[in-house]
């Protein structure tokens, strides 16, 4: 089980949290003006990167709020927590999120 | 004494406490201190159990963890009873009762054991390729037999009665392993003011260490046992440091979370109500150190299973231990010096040693000490069979020549009752890599060797590679100082290390390296001897194309089962490539993944289970409702009324009777368990209409309206009627089971992808409780509690909201329905509403307000033609495929509005909601059956049924359903087709079957 460094909290134990997966690029500002390829490239691509990646999380039992996790998937090390809207921390080896 | 192969002195055992158990129905006797393996070889009884697949009989071959054979059914009393038990590690206590497992009808005679007389009809891959095809035959006929045949021990069938607890620690480190390299890890760690906690398998501390006799090492002058005495003394006061016996380290995850298990109560020789039987730490170390140790292999020549044949170490450790002899009249086979030692302290015990063999050509440094000793040493000699039966009778041995090929005409067979073995050691490595260090083959040891890990993470000792105790503990030392200094603690004073007398091993002779002693039988050489994996199982598998060590896993099962290939791991490894003609340095070891031994249910569930298994939530008219007689379900963790019967009444009368109530007169229900949340700030509009499907900025203050929430994808995630409180206030009434999801789901829109937008979303279901009062005479009845309120029906139109006073009990009222009645929804204080729905039942006897449960308000709804959240939607439906386009407001986006225009939710196949009226109008259709043309195999599925019912107002049987759309038509027949019913035909029409124009609802 993983311990999730939250922003707002501080370190908790991986249950009271639920992970929203792969953060993308933003939701398109409208989505109308986008052929089907475009759009559903967005809807469902993911890069499922092996190395570190940003993913959403959620405190669902603690403070409610969501922020970004960066987390190496070899090996579940949890590198940094930061809220959204902040910028990433340096040095993480992060690619650029989405496709 | 009925103890014949138990020594008069020596041993841990304490010979003041006899106790006797069970074994089979016949009385065992031991001592404390001993497990039932060493009680079981005291009474000179070899046969323990019948192998997996073949039957073949099985004895102890190891004293550990590893155990592969000796497996038993162990029990404690009533319901306190566990499957596979590893005989090795249960310690004896008075009353226990033991089994022999997989024998039919009796472990000496064994009906099954025929099987290993078809062995060459039972290679690997024969499940798969046997009962590949017909999937009938398998399910029920061949797996039934089988399980019945092969396998491990039956599933206790009584509730255990044991307590479990878990425990959640941190500390700075984390040492495992209890022999004398974790003991100076965490002596030397604790000193230097780290907090550490030590964790050890074995009940006593000493690891290896305490299974070796006169031939073991002397530290500092001293016998082994003499020196942990002094160390343990050390321990005490050395700083904090929580020392665990009986735990073992069963997951070491990559994020340094470790998984222990500590076996409290199973020992103790008089039980203790106030302990757990098991403790499951959750421990949460800064840093691990792994002195986890190493398993001694067994060898590969024919019939190298047959009780009697046991590992060197085993034998030592039986000796030092508990003062048993494995046997009386040896062969020892030293493919390792571990043999020697064996040989030597088995013989000072009394033992003979009829012939100790050595494949090498240049004997070890204790060959001198044998032969002075009087054991006749043949060099260069190796087992090739063994015979007896079933325990070991006599051992065939034969010369090898110089390319390690056997000389048959020299061979000899040597009559024994134990033939003690020793293939080398294959290091402990399973947490290091189940925490993500590296491996690599490693010649010399002939093992897979520790190479880099995680910056948090050492290994030391045996475990590491370590040959001698005075390498062991100067890893341990190297190590502890490295942990410590990533910790940012001083490192510890510099401490000598002891001064050590011990033999160099000289280099041992992998087991695997002499294929022709067994090239007579591989069939009868075993690898696995849990899974009953033979050398030709193993060739068979490369031949089969599964050379790879992940895929021969699958296709052999070696590996497997409660001991996960702890003894067999290498030579399988080491047979693969063999076989494949690859250097073993290619393969990789198949993933080592928790546990490390097996860990009982009751130990993960800890608390959790009866009435702690899972919360259970009422809603504020749960009492109320039991006082009237309600029969309830589960809904998610809520408890609901299904029904109100009345004495005698079926629970289908119930219902049928409460829903024609609510048709001509009024129901009430408590819809409490709805979600409600509360959705204010001044961009709360713009952010529902972004999530709903309705328009919502355009809803006047004081109104309702129902609509969808879509996923991004296009399909419904829930359903629900949003109100406005205020230009810039709303309230959600929701879906029960989707509310936790739906706040999940607001919470993540607007934090995550609009955290510009100033919108507050807060849950308020749980102070409130929700009366629907339904039905024609609802308003009549209301009126009669209700105070500062209009309900008229052109001052309080269907889809609005008013406040007002019920029963004097502040309410809020909406006119919502979903039963297509006249229908009002109150809203007022949970601690108020027995209060509120008391009055109401006082004040209107003569129209009969009828309390009425959840299968009432489904036959309602269903004759409404009204959607259900998870019975209509299955996450794969669209608002159009449900026929509610009249939902998708245009001119505004929406999540999930984009993809509703995609190709593929455009095609004229999409499945559409359509009403079902089953031809013969007393049949029910089965709720999931599939909708073919005709009731024949192979026919295409057209659809399924969502919901069924018996509507008490037509008189008949009706259901919805999914069926695509190019076939749904009005007055098209279809066969409902569901397994054990007979087909059932049906007639499609509108998914709407009373009221289409709604005017009852408007009433
Ligand atoms: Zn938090």
């Amino acid at each position: 089980m993983l311990v999730i460094p939250c922003p707002f909290c501080g370190p908790r134990e991986e249950v009271e949290f639920a992970c929203g997966g792969e953060a993308g690029p933003p939701r398109p500002a409208d989505p109308g003006a986008l052929d089907d390829a475009a759009w559903t490239a967005w809807l469902w691509g993911r890069v499922n990167r092996k190395g570190p990646q940003v993913e959403t999380w959620w405190h669902q039992a603690g403070c409610g709020r969501w922020f970004l996790v960066a987390r190496d998937t070899r090996d579940d090390r949890v590198l940094a927590a930061w809220p959204i809207g902040a910028p990433a921390p340096a040095g993480l080896g992060l690619a650029e999120p989405g496709p | 004494m009925r103890q014949p192969f138990r020594l008069a002195t020596g041993g841990r055992i304490d010979r003041s406490r006899p106790i006797e158990v069970r074994l089979d129905g016949e009385r065992l006797q031991g001592f404390q201190g001993d497990t039932l393996a060493s009680a079981i070889l005291a009474r000179g009884i070899r046969l323990v159990g019948r192998s997996f697949k073949r039957h073949r009989p099985r004895g102890i071959l190891t004293a550990g963890p590893e155990e592969p054979n000796a497996l038993l059914r162990v029990e404690r009393g009533p319901g306190r009873v566990d499957p596979n038990a590893r005989a090795t590690l249960v310690e004896l206590v008075p009353g226990l009762s033991a089994s022999t497992q997989n024998a039919w009808p009796s472990l000496r005679h064994d009906l099954a054991g025929l099987f290993d007389r078809a062995a060459a009809f039972l290679p690997a891959g024969f499940y798969y390729k046997t009962f590949f095809r017909p999937g009938w035959a398998w399910y029920r006929l061949f797996e039934p037999a089988i399980r019945r045949l092969a396998g491990l021990g039956r599933a206790p069938e009584t509730a255990d009665p044991d307590r479990y607890l878990h425990r959640h620690v941190h500390c700075d480190l984390l040492v495992v392993g209890g022999g004398p390299a974790g003991l100076r890890a965490a002596g030397l760690a604790a000193r230097a003011g780290a907090r550490v906690i030590l964790a050890d398998e074995r009940p006593a501390p000493g690891g290896g260490l305490l299974d070796t006799g006169t031939a073991g090492p002397r530290i500092e002058g001293l016998p082994a046992a003499a020196w942990l005495e002094r160390l343990l003394g050390e321990l005490e006061g050395a700083g904090e440091l929580v020392r665990l016996s009986r735990t073992t380290v069963e997951a070491l995850h990559p994020s340094g979370h470790a998984l222990l298990l500590e076996r409290v109560a199973d020992h103790l020789q008089e039980p203790d109500p106030r302990l757990p039987r098991e403790r499951l730490w959750q421990v949460r170390p800064r840093a691990v150190l792994l002195a986890t140790g190493r398993l001694e292999r067994p060898l590969l020549f024919p019939d190298n299973d047959r009780p009697g044949i046991l590992l060197a170490g085993a034998a030592r450790a039986y000796l030092a231990g508990q003062a048993v002899l494995v046997g009386r009249d040896l062969v020892v086979a030293a493919f390792d010096d571990s043999a020697y030692a064996a040989a030597l302290e088995l013989a000072a015990a009394g033992a003979r040693v009829h012939a100790l063999v050595d494949p090498r050509g240049e004997p070890g440094p204790l060959a001198g000490a044998a032969e002075a000793a009087g054991l006749r040493l043949l060099s260069r000699w190796a087992p090739v069979g063994s015979e007896g039966g079933p325990g070991l009778r006599a051992v065939r041995l034969a010369p090898l020549d110089r390319t390690g090929r056997p000389d048959g005409r020299r061979e000899r067979t040597i009559p024994c009752d134990a033939l003690l073995v020793a293939g080398g050691w294959t290091p402990a490595v399973q947490l290091w890599a189940q925490a993500g260090g590296g491996l690599a083959w490693d010649p010399a040891a002939a093992a897979f060797l520790p190479t880099r890990g995680p910056s948090w993470l050492r290994i030391a000792g045996a475990a590491a590679g370590a040959r001698t105790l005075a390498e062991a503990l100067a890893q341990a030392d190297r190590a502890t100082a490295e942990l410590l200094a990533g910790l940012g603690l001083a490192p510890p004073p510099a401490e000598p290390l002891p001064a050590i007398e011990e033999p160099v091993p000289a280099p041992s002779t992998p087991p695997w390296a002499l294929p022709e002693t067994w090239r007579r039988d591989p069939k009868s050489t075993f690898v696995d001897f849990q899974n009953d994996v033979s050398v030709a199982d193993i060739e068979l598998a490369v031949r089969e194309g599964f050379a790879l060590p992940e895929h021969a896993k699958r296709w052999t099962t070696a590996g497997m089962a409660t001991d996960q290939g702890k003894t067999s791991a290498p030579a399988t490894l080491a047979l693969l490539a063999a076989a494949a003609g690859r250097p073993i340095e290619e393969l990789a070891p198949t993933t080592m993944r928790p546990p490390w031994t097996p860990v009982s249910f009751g130990a993960l569930a800890g608390v959790h289970r009866g009435d702690l298994f899972r919360p259970i939530r009422t809603a504020p008219l749960h009492a109320w409702a039991a006082a009237r007689g309600a029969v309830f379900e589960d809904v998610g963790n809520w408890k609901r009324p299904t029904a109100f019967p009345r004495p005698g009444e079926s629970l289908e009368a119930a219902a049928a009777r409460e829903a024609r109530a609510v048709r001509t007169g009024v129901g009430l229900f408590d819809a409490s368990t709805l979600g409600a949340f509360d959705v204010q700030g001044p961009d709360a509009a713009t952010f529902l209409d972004r999530i709903w499907t309705i328009d919502v900025a355009g809803l006047p203050v004081g109104r309702c309206r129902y609509g969808l929430v879509l996923k991004d994808d296009g399909t419904v995630l829930d359903d629900g009627v949003v109100c406005r409180l205020a230009p810039n206030r709303f309230l959600l009434s929701t879906t029960t089971g989707g509310a936790a999801r739906l706040y999940a789901w607001l919470e993540r829109w607007a934090q995550t992808e609009w955290p510009n937008l100033r919108v507050w979303i807060t849950p308020v279901a749980e102070g409130r409780a929700v009366i629907a009062v339904q039905g024609p005479r609802s308003r009549l009845l209301l009126r009669r509690a209700a105070s500062g309120v209009d309900l008229s029906p052109e001052a309080f139109p269907h889809m609005a909201w008013r406040d007002g006073k019920i029963a004097g009990v502040a309410a809020r009222i909406f006119r919502v329905s979903f039963t297509g009645e006249t229908a009002f929804e109150l809203h007022v204080p949970a601690s108020r509403a027995e209060e509120v729905i008391d009055t109401l039942l006082r004040l209107g006897p003569d129209l009969e307000p009828t309390p009425y449960g959840l299968e009432a308000m489904h036959l309602l709804r269903l004759e409404k033609g009204y959607i259900l959240v998870g019975h209509e939607t299955d996450g794969t439906v669209t608002p159009r495929d449900l026929g509610l386009e009249r939902l998708l407001a245009p001119g505004k986006d929406f999540v999930g509005k984009r993809s509703l225009d995609l190709a593929e939710h455009r095609r004229p196949d999409r499945p559409r909601l359509v009403g079902l009226l089953p031809l013969d109008p007393t049949a029910l259709p089965a709720v999931g059956g599939q909708l073919v043309e005709r009731a024949e195999p192979g026919a295409p599925p057209l659809g399924r049924v969502s919901s069924a019912g018996r509507s008490p107002t037509l008189g008949r049987t009706i259901a919805l359903g999914l069926v695509r759309g190019d076939r749904a038509r009005p007055g098209e027949r279809l066969t409902v087709f569901a397994a054990d019913r007979p087909p059932l035909e049906v007639e499609l029409c509108a998914p709407c079957f009373l009221d289409p124009e709604g005017v009852r609802l408007r009433g």
